[in-house]
């Protein structure tokens, strides 16, 4: 076990499934010599080679043909999208071709991608970089989207998403990766990318949320606790497919729920969550679901980041709203 | 203002001049470019225009089927036999073909089923169940992915040192995709084994080859990205043969990909589902195409070296009929499709949703 960041513990998943299988291609803009512009690559190109840790041309639609094609020659590509507000240029490569090959091909071929990306705000990025358009992948069928919130979940859901023979989009969280350490084990390890996870019991309230919230609701439910309000968090992991099972595991138990997102409140994973509490479990309720959510507007400008993220003070009160209903 | 110091009408017209169209087997069925006859024996000869004639009889049996509803989306061939047929059979078995939904003659002659072909036409998924060895994907829709896919497939050829190539089929209107672009660069930066054929037809359903780019011709994209270019004549099977046959050699030496634009001319509409071109084309520019005809040439070429008689291709037509006719029936034996089969297909191990879904169609196909 060591103590790692959350870039430190992807750059090591990588380099874990670079050693253990020669099929696995890393490539993307600047992840060859420069490292990857936050640096997960680090170190890969000069220890795994060229032919498998290299970089492309700048053109992100030709970089989700790249992997399909290397996937069809019996790769395991691992294609990096060095920004997720870049990911618009490939959705055709994912949302028209990847994401359907097993089920146009009648399971006669299969998609074992992982794209990587990092995203999500507070990083003061500029903009058009930064963006939280995860809600619009997780509509494509065949794709599997995961959002580690630490940075032991991060390599192990790494190394899963690359064993996993569906494609994947993997997102990194950008303000999680050097805001803290943790321990890590050094060997390669994996975790199950349909299984959400109870990061703190508690009896009051559920608050269901994924990314870089997980963290924020973590601070709220300390402070709720000083009230007296015992909150159970839920890191869904992955928000496609979703572990439906947990959520609602949990929302029968406590009765009462506030879903958190730092995107949009606009449809979104945040709302699908809400629609399946709704169908399984509304009369286990006793307030309405509350929703945590960034303003309808597009992703703010770098300096008024603050005034739009959510964050843990937005999440204790909505709690109080739910649990004083 | 300033006086234009630099003459770009010039450079233009410079241009333009790089790209001359090449014949080898000219209308009247007479060679004129001796040199650059390929190899072929008297039976590979026989057996381009016999592909020739059963692409012609294919795509005449499959514009009946689908006016008698037995087939579904078809876009019709006539007229590019000699780009399609002689360009696939430049190719090995084990290179990979990238096709779009013309290329289905392509696909066959490579080694997809015919009645899958038809389940394809018909929207049934069996048509897209591929044998393992079979190295194609299914017809692209979505015009320019096949291009950006190519790169990958090639890429990974040259990875795995294998003698092959990718090989992907477009048509003019595709040459205006980013992905066209996308995916001639990348091969040419990475010098992956890929060969891009443009079937330059002259229209995109409507528009006109003229409305799609300024630039002269689409070979001439290849500059651009750093390849060789070449315009063949389209209609002209020993040119198409030979430019294939030759870009293949230069791309599995490691040389990198070519772009190869062959012009040709569709006789009927875009696809039978609905397209009208008498909207956009004249009489006149269909019967100048027509006496082009790649068919026409290649017998008058063959019969002149005794290897070709009409009463061979009476029985030749009636033999393909009779195939394809055994075909469609075989693809009327297949069972109907089951929402749970799709439910199984969309993820390698079935998540929740799936998981409840599955239960509910499967209950609903027990009835």
């Amino acid at each position: 076990m060591t103590q790692k960041t959350m870039i430190q513990a992807i750059t090591d998943g990588l380099a874990a499934e670079l050693a253990a299988d020669d099929k696995v291609m890393v490539f993307g803009e600047d992840v060859g010599k420069n490292g990857g512009v936050f640096r997960a690559t680090e170190g890969l190109q000069a220890k795994f080679g060229e032919e498998k840790v290299f970089d492309t041309p700048l053109a992100e639609s030709g970089i989700g043909g790249l992997a399909i094609g290397l996937a069809l020659q019996g790769f395991r590509p691992v294609p990096e999208i060095q920004f997720f507000g870049f990911i618009l240029e490939t959705m055709d490569s994912i949302g028209g071709q990847m994401s359907r090959m097993r089920y146009r091909m009648g399971n006669t071929r299969q998609m074992p991608i992982t794209i990587r990306a990092p995203f999500g705000g507070g990083v003061h990025t500029p903009e058009m970089h930064s963006d939280n358009f995860e809600g619009l992948i997780t509509q494509f069928p065949g794709m599997r989207v995961v959002v580690p919130s630490n940075p032991k979940d991060a390599k192990g859901l790494l190394i899963s998403s690359i064993k996993s023979d569906d494609p994947v989009l993997f997102l990194e969280h950008m303000k999680l990766y050097r805001s803290f350490r943790e321990e890590v084990p050094d060997e390669a390890y994996e975790i199950p990318l349909d299984q959400a996870a109870v990061v703190r019991s508690g009896k009051d309230v559920t608050i269901v949320t994924y990314g870089a919230m997980v963290r924020e609701a973590v601070k709220a439910a300390d402070e709720l606790a000083q009230q007296q309000i015992d909150a159970e968090i839920i890191d869904l992991r992955t928000i496609a497919p979703l572990d439906t099972k947990t959520i609602i595991d949990s929302v029968i138990k406590t009765g009462r729920v506030v879903v958190v997102q730092e995107a949009q409140r606009q449809a979104g994973v945040g709302n699908q969550v809400i629609s399946e509490i709704s169908q399984r479990a509304i009369l286990n309720l006793q307030a309405p679901i509350g929703f945590v959510a960034a303003p309808d507007t597009p992703f703010p400008f770098g300096q008024a980041e603050s005034l739009w993220l959510p964050n843990a003070q937005d999440i204790v009160a909505k709690v109080q709203d739910t649990v004083n209903f | 203002m300033a006086q234009e110091k630099i003459d770009f009408a010039a450079i233009l017209n410079e241009e333009a001049q790089e790209f001359k169209e090449i014949q080898i087997l000219n209308e009247a069925g007479e060679i004129v470019a001796p040199d650059l006859v390929p190899d072929l024996s008297d039976e590979q000869l026989v057996n381009l225009l016999t592909k020739m004639v059963w692409a012609r009889t294919l795509d005449q049996r499959s514009t009946a089927l689908n006016r008698q509803g037995r087939l579904g989306f078809y876009a019709p061939t006539a007229g590019h036999e000699a780009s399609q047929v002689a360009s696939e059979l430049a190719m090995d078995k084990q290179d990979f073909l990238l096709p779009r939904y013309r290329d289905v003659p392509e696909l066959i002659l490579h080694g997809l089923p015919l009645y899958q072909a038809f389940l394809w036409s018909r929207g049934h998924q069996a048509g897209n169940e591929y044998p393992a060895e079979l190295q194609a994907l299914p017809p692209q829709i979505i015009i320019g992915a096949q291009y950006v896919q190519a790169a990958g497939v090639a890429l990974g050829i040259k990875k795995n040192n294998k003698p092959q190539v990718a090989y992907a089929y477009t048509g003019d209107g595709g040459t205006s995709e980013g992905d066209f672009y996308e995916g001639i660069n990348f091969a040419g930066h990475f010098k992956a084994p890929a060969i891009f054929v443009v079937e330059n037809n002259g229209f995109a359903i409507s528009v006109p080859r003229s409305a799609q780019t300024a630039a002269k011709t689409l070979a001439q994209k290849a500059v651009a990205a750093g390849i060789p270019g070449i315009v063949v004549d389209g209609m002209d099977a020993l040119a198409v043969y030979q430019a294939m046959a030759s870009a293949r050699a230069w791309a599995v030496a490691g040389n990198g990909p070519v772009l190869i634009e062959t012009m040709t001319y569709r006789y009927g509409p875009h696809t039978l589902s609905g397209d009208d071109p008498k909207r956009y084309r004249t009489p006149e520019m269909d019967q100048l195409w027509l006496s082009r005809d790649p068919l026409i040439r290649m017998r008058k070429y063959l019969t002149a070296k005794n290897l070709w008689s009409e009463d061979q291709e009476t029985a030749l037509v009636e033999q393909f009929k009779a195939e394809i006719k055994a075909a469609i029936d075989q693809a009327d034996q297949i069972a109907p499709q089951k929402v749970s089969d799709f439910l199984k297909n969309t993820y390698q191990n079935a998540p929740q949703n799936i998981q409840e879904e599955l239960q509910k169609f499967n209950q609903r196909e027990a009835k």
